[in-house]
């Protein structure tokens, strides 16, 4: 596994006052925190606590309604790495492509440097290079997940955000996931992942956010209470 | 320099998904031709009335096929969230816009090449002599279709009635270029110099604008 080749420059990041609204519900009300760089944290909650929506306003896809959120050590105008990757609940690649095209497709929009170079690099860590000229309708659940998670690490982020990463994914590619994720977060990037429960890639978690109803009911980035927030939601 | 190679790269992705399941070529090709030949069989015109409502008939067939090919276009970014993806790599969204555009007035004037020679022989127009013309209008006005229903396909993926809202949007909007380009496209025909000056120049116009105004508030039609 060497998904993290490379320098990971130090980015946090800081949501303050932040409203989300729909219409005239609240998604997210003045949500205010700061992960630092090199954190892996992980947001709890139950369905509809905003976990999604605050992960989209960091991952700069959905705007908030109000409030402020910076990346701390970000280089101004910096291209590449600063933006984070996101993986989301869908793949965000296109079925009609190819997994080596669909890599090659987004690290040439990121300007990544040596395209192909990279896109068969983690083609071979995430588990698909031998299937990498299959059309990606043709994958599973669990491979599509994995050229998910490929296509957010393309442009070697510093930032990653991931929402319920597991999903579809079966014991080993967990254990790949979370071992994967440990190497990056080792190599300095920045973790946020929204998780239902504890896993083995919540063992990972050095912080955890409890939400409810948009709001943050909980913090903490210590061993017993980080336990207590993930499974019962109080620390 | 980013927009351009972001743009390029876009282009190919939809060129590369559209040749690869050939679903709106096949389908607006077919629609087309089908409008086309129906028209000449219930009106069976004379050689004077093809030369005055040929062009009509014409353009109201490129405008049904363009809405059937203008409502998947971001439509089918939303399967698997795309646009997101998308958005998170370009660094200018306009790309996004002028990759989707680009292709759409590709594959409508591809439409419209394939479908000529069964205008002309079905209608008994001669569009040989005035072709070069004909393609530049045809270019014109289709581009100016591309470029509004291509923002209008935008905000209507994400409406709650977007089958609905998108024809219902278009319509109205393309009402000025549907009548420049018929009316060109007789003088054309009718060797009218002044009215197919005037009527270029007109299409040239409305697509600069849509243009730019696309270019100003593109980013805005994106947002969740």
């Amino acid at each position: 596994m060497t998904v993290t080749s490379f320098t990971i420059p130090p980015t946090g990041l800081r949501f303050e006052n932040i409203d989300k609204r729909y219409g005239g519900r609240y998604a997210l009300r003045r949500v205010s925190f700061e992960i630092e760089a090199g954190e892996c944290a992980v947001l709890a909650g139950r369905n509809g606590s905003g976990k999604t929506t605050l992960l989209r306003i960091a991952g700069q896809i959905v705007r908030p309604t109000h409030g402020r959120l910076s990346f701390p050590g970000r280089t101004a105008g910096s291209d590449g790495n600063s933006r984070p990757g996101y993986v989301g609940h869908s793949t965000m690649v296109y079925d009609e492509l190819t997994a080596e095209e669909n890599l090659l497709l987004f690290a040439k929009l990121q300007k990544v440097e040596s395209p192909a170079e990279r896109a068969e690099g983690l083609l071979r860590e995430v588990g698909l290079f031998e299937r990498r000229t299959s059309l990606v309708r043709t994958f599973s659940r669990g491979m599509r997940q994995r050229i998910a998670i490929a296509r957010a690490l393309i442009h070697r982020p510093s930032v990653l955000l991931l929402d319920e990463p597991a999903t579809g994914l079966d014991p080993l590619g967990i254990t790949w996931l979370a071992n994967s994720l440990r190497e990056l977060n080792r190599a300095g990037c920045t973790v946020v992942m929204s998780l239902h429960g504890e896993s083995e890639i919540s063992a990972l978690a050095t912080r955890a956010v409890r939400l409810d109803a948009g709001n943050v009911i909980a913090d903490t980035k210590t061993g017993a209470s980080l336990h207590d927030i993930l499974m019962f939601g109080s620390a | 320099m980013s927009l351009f190679s972001n743009t390029t790269v876009l282009l190919s992705k939809e060129l590369r998904t559209e040749f690869r399941s050939r679903e709106l070529l096949t389908t607006t090709v077919v629609f087309i031709l089908v409008v086309l030949i129906l028209f000449s069989f219930s009106i069976s015109p004379t050689t004077e009335e093809s030369r005055e409502f040929g062009p009509g008939l014409l353009w109201l067939a490129i405008l049904f096929a363009a809405s059937l090919m203008l409502q998947p276009c971001f439509l089918r970014e939303q399967s698997n969230d795309t646009l997101s993806s998308l958005r998170l790599a370009v660094s200018d969204p306009f790309s996004i816009f002028l990759a989707k555009l680009a292709a759409n007035t590709l594959f409508l004037m591809v439409t419209e090449l394939i479908m000529l020679p069964f205008f002309a022989v079905f209608y008994n127009v001669p569009v040989l002599p005035e072709f070069s013309w004909l393609t530049l209008v045809l270019f014109l006005g289709s581009l100016g279709i591309s470029i509004a229903g291509t923002a209008l396909s935008a905000i209507s993926a994400q409406a709650r009635m977007r089958e609905l809202l998108l024809p219902l949007l278009l319509l109205p909007l393309l009402t000025p270029v549907l009548v420049v380009s018929a009316t060109v496209t007789v003088s054309l025909f009718d060797r009218e110099p002044i009215v197919k000056g005037k009527g270029i120049a007109f299409l040239a116009v409305f697509d600069v604008v849509f243009l730019t105004a696309l270019w100003l508030f593109g980013e805005y039609l994106l947002e969740e």
